[in-house]
């Protein structure tokens, strides 16, 4: 459990990994596992299960069978501290999920005064200097309305980052955005990444995988059906299914 | 003062236009009274029955069948029966049913027609207002709570700081309206004989004989509480607006 565990063992450890909703399975099986400083892209058709096995990381989804531990906690476990996991995990959603009574610095200073009762001075330097690092200063006053989604985008990334967490989870957060903003999405993470953040990322973003990712995981219908690292996987797959959606996609 | 009840004398005297709360200051007094009681009634039923309205949505939202199946009941008993047979059920079923008490060498009731006006009115537009809030809460995104989920949110952390700060803004034109028709409500009081404008015009009227006259002032006196009401609840939408935020 949670004090054996040591920053050589993966951070996230998935070990068959099933989810179903009514008769419909859609993890069947899924095992990886996720190292200190690594980045991780999840890639593969639509309503392949990748956005369901990410949120079950993240225990917004509760699995119903295998182990999910993120450093040596499970998460399947009933008497889960979600507080204690949650701290440790930040996530980034498709549709930024910002808080639209809040400035863009009220959105990133919330979560740390009001769940880890941090002192306001504190949590706004360190919000302040998160927003310049995503490359927003100067929009700390203004409100998710007023922002492109390229920029509300950055400000949730700032939000999780906040919490201190150990790794990111970014489930297709570029999905939503124009083609012309998701590059200044894919340049935060990728500097998060080259910071050492371990990351988790679903995307669809074939060029951004390639370029960042450790190690990439094929899925389709609930299963991976391929994982390497990307030179491997997107030059030499060896599924049919994995060459053919390559193909679709680049 | 003098120059305005001078005028409506005048006016009587030349036209029989007899608005006798203007120049007559037994009639004044009266109507001040009236006036007096109807703004008691309608700030104490307001904030009353915007705190009941909140408290059962939130239970109404609650995980447990214990806390929502009350509300609920609350909600249909005073939603399907009407606000004037509601106060003759507290007045005359159970006001009576209460023990008296001694005051002033004189046994008097336990809670007085003002008193029954003012519960049993909260608790008829806090029915409404739970529903009201309720829509409110469900208007905000499952994906909104969903991130503060993810942030560590407990469930009644993110009630206070995400779902009610934005429940407001969208259920408050509905409000607005349940608000309105509170305030005029208050005149059912009048059946339990509570001393509110309805009930002092109608004295006035039946001892001055100007119906009619009284009938312009009352109609112009609810007239303006609503406005000056709604001035307020417009105010306060404004003051909540978000910038940029599109519904």
């Amino acid at each position: 459990m949670a004090a054996t565990w040591t920053p050589d063992q993966p951070i996230v450890q998935c070990v068959d990994v099933r989810k179903s909703f009514g008769a419909l399975e859609v993890l069947k099986g899924i095992s990886l596992s996720v190292r200190k400083g690594e980045v991780i892209c999840i890639i593969g058709p639509s309503g392949s299960g990748k956005s369901t096995l990410i949120r079950c990381i993240n225990a917004l989804q509760p699995i119903s069978s295998g182990s999910i531990q993120i450093e040596g906690i499970e998460v399947s476990d009933p008497r889960l501290d979600k507080l204690a996991l949650r701290r440790k995990v930040g996530m980034v959603f498709q549709q930024y999920n910002l808080f639209p009574h809040k400035t863009a610095l009220q959105n990133v200073m919330m979560a740390p005064i009001h769940v880890l009762g941090q002192k306001r001075p504190e949590v706004e330097a360190r919000a302040r200097a998160l927003l310049a690092k995503v490359r927003l200063a100067g929009k700390e006053d203004t409100y998710p309305g007023e922002l492109s989604g390229g920029q509300q985008q950055r400000v949730a990334i700032a939000r999780s980052l906040a919490m201190r967490p150990d790794i990111m989870l970014f489930d297709e957060v570029t999905a939503a955005l124009d083609p012309e903003t998701v590059k200044e999405v894919l340049v935060t993470i990728r500097e998060l990444a080259e910071d050492g953040m371990t990351c988790l990322l679903v995307t669809h973003e074939m060029n951004f995988a390639r370029e960042v990712a450790d190690h990439v995981y094929f899925t389709d219908r609930g299963v991976i059906v391929e994982h390497g690292p990307p030179e491997t996987l997107f030059t030499a797959a060896t599924d049919e299914r994995t060459q053919r959606f390559l193909s679709q996609v680049l | 003062m003098q120059a305005i009840a001078n005028w409506f004398q005048q006016l009587y005297e030349t036209t029989g236009l007899n608005f006798s709360v203007f120049y007559d200051a037994y009639d004044w007094d009266r109507y001040f009274g009236g006036l007096r009681m109807t703004l008691l009634l309608s700030i104490t039923t307001i904030l009353l029955s915007l705190i009941i309205g909140a408290v059962g949505a939130l239970l109404q939202g609650s995980p447990s069948v214990l806390l929502r199946l009350p509300v609920n009941a609350f909600v249909v008993v005073f939603r399907n029966t009407p606000p004037l047979v509601q106060l003759f059920f507290f007045y005359f079923g159970l006001g009576t049913m209460l023990p008296a008490v001694e005051a002033a060498g004189m046994r008097v009731p336990l809670l007085s027609n003002v008193q029954w006006a003012i519960i049993s009115l909260s608790l008829f537009a806090a029915a409404f207002n739970v529903e009201i809030f309720r829509s409110g809460i469900e208007a905000v995104p499952r994906t909104t709570l969903e991130a503060a989920e993810a942030l560590g949110y407990t469930r009644l952390k993110a009630y206070i700081h995400i779902v009610l700060p934005l429940a407001v803004r969208v259920c408050l034109p509905a409000l607005n309206n349940n608000l309105v028709n509170l305030l005029k409500t208050t005149t059912l009081a009048y059946a339990i004989a509570v001393p509110e404008t309805l009930y002092a015009v109608k004295q006035i009227w039946s001892e001055s004989q100007n119906v009619f006259e009284m009938m312009v002032v009352l109609l112009a006196t609810y007239g303006i509480l609503v406005g000056v009401l709604v001035w307020l609840m417009h105010r306060w939408e404004r003051a909540m607006r978000i910038p940029g935020y599109a519904r």
